[in-house]
Order: structure tokens, then C-alpha cells, then sequence
């Protein structure tokens, strides 16, 4: 993940962090899908077991 | 309310996010299907009834996105997301007070209608902004968003399922159940609302803003023109003969091999269901990312010829080889997801990025079509084998030849596509550009648009 972003380079020097905010929404959409995922993992396997 | 534009040091990675959190909430529509059951007793109604809110729904998604695009192009994302959020969420507090009051026309409405306002506005919100993000990476950018819509599915039917198991499958339980969701979902697409901005717009010297690069197409332009409509009918027959397995997916696995020596149980064929949405769900990010280095044409080469192929191998062999079957539904699946996350980087090699959030909702008319033609061939053809006398893989044989001539009839769409002629472009005065966030990368776009456009 690049820290892509679209400051030009005199302003660069005063850009605040966003490494945490970054984390914090990534983890924010990722967790809800992460749960769904398992969910969907637990179900598909029946298709081997049932 | 002004598109917001971000200050500087913005990280384009914060966008994403911002469109996960609406397009995974407003995927909960394909979820709908667990409440049916407990409407049903709750409030003594049919299948058919029960279904019409997510109908009623689906019918809005298109409509809004047709209708609505213009109104998010003008006003920003911000605004988009706001009134996706306002919608989605009333129309699950609609709903509860409908459910408590025993009165289910206001859950049609609120769900229905007003959440169905929702759905259109919320998924076409954050295409335009991710494609000026990731101008080198547009199909990567739209297929995490579009993936999401996949996802909300996955999320909200085991979280809704709990729900009901918690609250009870009467109508003060659903009720409970609606208001949860309604406060939970605003709650998580807020996040959205906050987030999402602009890249910040390229000035001149003389300090106004630049015009957009390259070739620039109003909405109201493409409508005129071949290619959006070549572009309509290539994913129509796309997502045709997706929704072609996806409609039937556990009873025509179960038919196929109910005379072998391997027959298929309902819990395996419910599990088959659920390797499909994940099938579908990968496809979204995994094939549209692909787009960005093979270009847009090229990967709908793929979807619709590998796609008829793959529904040829199904018709000759997939009653003789179980993991043949599976397989070959896999990649049709992930044909179908990806056919919906590449369609707005097409629309943007071929029509750039003045409109194309517009121009991306009118498009969504074909997926309202196929919505209904894929399950009407599939259901229609296999009542009318079973009445002479069919079974088992016999009652899709004719089904799959139709799904092979649909797809083929979209790679001719495909082929014909061709870059759009000058007399439709925008002068070149139009839009502001916006800063490139990814310089280094730019030269893929360029690269892109011979092959694409």
C-alpha cells in the first residue's frame, strides 16, 4: 500500500500522519467482512462434508 | 453541499474505505431473504409477498441510479453518501414501525421504496471519486467498491439470521431486528460521509482550474452514442447468464447429479451456494483488478467467450464430473462479478471522467433487465422440461444453449466496440482536472485506451 497522496512537495513537510486513520478505517470495513467471510467459509464447506 | 475536497497529504487509501462502508452496508439487500420466513408467519403473508420489498427495491436501485447520477456528479460524493445513508437507514425505521404496527405496506414503502433510493444513490456514489483517485489503477479501485456490494450480503445474512434468533420471529421481534439495522447501518456508513474527498483540482498559471485530460463525454452525450449502447448489452448478456446459475443454483446442482452413484445432499448444495457468492465476491476485485493490465476489452474477450465455453463444458460433461460442475460455475460466477466491477473503468476509458458516475447509473438499467430475464429463461424452461417429462440434468440442457448464444451475442457487442467519435466529446473548457495522486503510474492509463476504448 503506497502512501499515495496528492499533496504537492512545498506543502509535504507540514502533512499530518495518516498512517492511523488509514488503519483505523481499514479495520473499520474489514472486521464486518472478515466476520462474513468466515461465515461463508463455515457454509461452504458443507459442500464437501454434507 | 460542495464536493469536499481534500487537503493536502489526503491518502487516496482512506478512499476506499469510505466506499466499502456504503457499499457494504447497501449489500445487505440480497440478504432480504432472511426475513421473508418470519414476515411470512409474523404477518400472514405469501412468498410473493414477502418478496416485494426487496423487489420493490431493486426496481429503485435502478431507477435512482438511472435518474440520480446526474444530481451525484453535481453535488459530490459527500452529498450521494448523505442521501444514501438518510435513505437506507429509514427505510429499516419505516419498516420497524410498520412491523410493530402489523402494517406491511409501510414496510414495502420504507424498505422497499425509500431504502431503494438507497441502494442506487449509495452505489454509485463512490465510482467517480475512486476512478479520480486510481487513474492508473480504475479497475482495482471500482472492484473493491463493487466487491463490497458482494460482501454486504455475506455480512447481514448470518448477522440478521442472529438477530431474529435473539429478538424472536414475531413482528415486535422483526420490528426490533429493523430499528437495529437502521441505527447500525447509519452508524457504519457514516464513517463514509466523513471520509470520502476529492483529489483537490489541477489549476493553470493564472490560478483557475485545468481542464480535463483527455477525451470527455457528458451522460447526456453517451446516450447518443453506439458504444454505450454495445457497452449496455455486453453486461446485460453478462450478468443474464450469471444470474442464470445464481437464480437456481442449489436445485440445479441437486437435479444434475440426483441419478449418479454421488447425489447431492441440501446442506451440500447449500454449500455450493455459498462457494458461488464467494466465487462472485473474488471475481469483483480479483478480474477488474486483472483489467487494469490486460485492458477493459480484453477481459470482456475473457468473461464472454471463456464464459460460453465454460457453460459448453457444463451442457456436454457436467452430470459425468461433479468437480467439473463446480468448477465451471466458479468461473461463471466470478465472470458475473467481475463483469459488474470492470463496467465503470470501461466507461471511463471510453468516455472519460467528466460524467461517468452518471453515466455508470445509466448502465445499471441493463443489470435491472437481466435481473429479471436470467431467472424468467431459467425457471421458465425447466417448469416446461418438467412437465414433459424431464429430469435431472435434462431440465437446463436448453436453458445453457440460450446463456451460450447470450454470451456470445455480447462478445460481438464487445468487438464492436470502438474509441467514440469526436462530435461527442466535450470542449475542451470542461470540469476541472484533478491532481494525479499516482504520477509514476500515469502511463498505464495511456496505455489502456487503445485497447480498451
Amino acid at each position: 500500500m503506497s502512501p499515495d497522496s496528492s499533496q504537492s512537495p512545498p506543502e509535504a513537510a507540514e502533512v499530518p500522519d495518516r498512517r492511523p486513520l488509514i488503519a483505523f478505517t481499514w479495520l473499520w470495513v474489514g472486521a464486518p467482512l472478515a466476520y462474513g467471510l468466515y461465515e461463508l467459509v463455515r457454509k461452504a464447506t458443507q459442500l464437501f462434508t454434507g | 453541499m460542495s464536493p469536499p475536497v481534500a487537503p493536502p497529504g489526503w491518502s487516496r487509501w482512506l478512499v476506499p474505505p469510505a466506499a466499502l462502508s456504503v457499499h457494504l452496508s447497501i449489500g445487505q439487500a440480497y440478504a432480504w431473504s432472511v426475513f421473508k420466513p418470519p414476515l411470512e408467519s409474523a404477518l400472514g403473508l405469501s412468498g410473493t409477498q414477502s418478496a416485494l420489498p426487496f423487489q420493490l427495491g431493486i426496481v429503485m436501485l435502478g431507477l435512482s441510479a438511472a435518474f440520480g447520477g446526474t444530481l451525484v456528479e453535481r453535488h459530490g460524493p459527500r452529498w450521494a453518501m448523505t442521501v444514501a445513508l438518510v435513505c437506507f437507514s429509514s427505510g429499516f425505521l419505516l419498516s420497524a414501525l410498520g412491523a410493530a404496527v402489523e402494517q406491511y405496506w409501510l414496510i414495502v414503502l420504507g424498505y422497499g421504496f425509500v431504502g431503494g433510493i438507497g441502494l442506487g444513490i449509495g452505489y454509485i456514489s463512490p465510482v467517480s471519486t475512486l476512478i479520480k483517485w486510481f487513474p492508473d489503477r480504475p479497475g482495482m479501485a471500482t472492484g473493491i467498491a463493487i466487491m463490497g456490494f458482494g460482501g454486504g450480503a455475506l455480512i447481514a445474512s448470518p448477522w440478521s439470521a442472529q438477530m431474529l434468533k435473539s429478538f424472536g420471529t414475531d413482528n415486535s421481534g422483526i420490528a426490533l431486528a429493523f430499528l437495529v439495522h437502521g441505527l447500525t447501518y447509519a452508524v457504519f456508513m457514516l464513517l463514509g460521509v466523513l471520509l470520502v474527498r476529492v483529489p483537490r483540482p489541477k489549476e493553470r498559471t493564472d490560478g483557475r482550474p485545468a481542464p480535463l485530460e483527455g477525451v470527455q463525454v457528458s451522460a447526456r452525450s453517451a446516450l447518443r452514442t453506439p458504444q454505450f449502447w454495445l457497452l449496455w448489452l455486453v453486461l446485460c448478456m453478462n450478468v443474464t447468464a450469471g444470474i442464470g446459475i445464481l437464480e437456481k443454483a442449489a436445485p440445479m446442482i441437486t437435479d444434475f447429479f440426483a441419478d449418479t452413484s454421488t447425489p447431492v445432499s441440501a446442506t451440500a448444495a447449500a454449500g455450493f451456494v455459498a462457494l458461488l457468492s464467494a466465487a462472485n465476491m473474488a471475481g469483483r476485485i480479483g478480474w477488474s483488478s486483472t483489467s487494469d493490465l490486460i485492458g477493459r476489452k480484453n477481459i470482456y474477450r475473457v468473461y464472454l467467450g471463456v464464459g460460453a465455453l465454460m457453460y459448453t463444458l457444463i451442457a456436454l460433461f457436467g452430470d459425468s464430473s461433479k468437480p467439473l460442475f463446480v468448477l465451471c460455475a466458479l468461473v461463471v460466477l466470478s465472470f458475473y462479478g467481475g463483469g459488474f466491477a470492470t463496467a465503470p473503468a470501461y466507461l471511463k476509458d471510453l468516455f472519460g471522467t467528466y460524467q461517468v458516475g452518471a453515466i455508470h447509473g445509466r448502465l445499471l438499467t441493463a443489470w435491472s433487465l437481466a435481473g429479471v430475464l436470467g431467472p424468467l429463461i431459467v425457471n421458465w424452461i425447466a417448469d416446461h422440461q418438467e412437465e414433459a417429462g424431464r429430469h435431472g440434468s435434462a431440465l437446463y440442457g436448453t436453458s445453457f444453449l440460450i446463456m451460450i448464444g447470450l454470451l456470445v451475442v455480447g462478445f460481438v457487442a464487445n468487438e464492436l466496440v470502438r474509441p467514440v467519435h469526436a462530435r461527442y466529446h466535450e470542449p475542451a473548457t470542461t470540469g476541472p482536472a484533478t491532481t494525479d495522486p499516482a504520477p509514476k503510474e500515469g502511463n498505464d492509463v495511456t496505455r489502456q485506451q487503445p485497447e480498451s476504448a
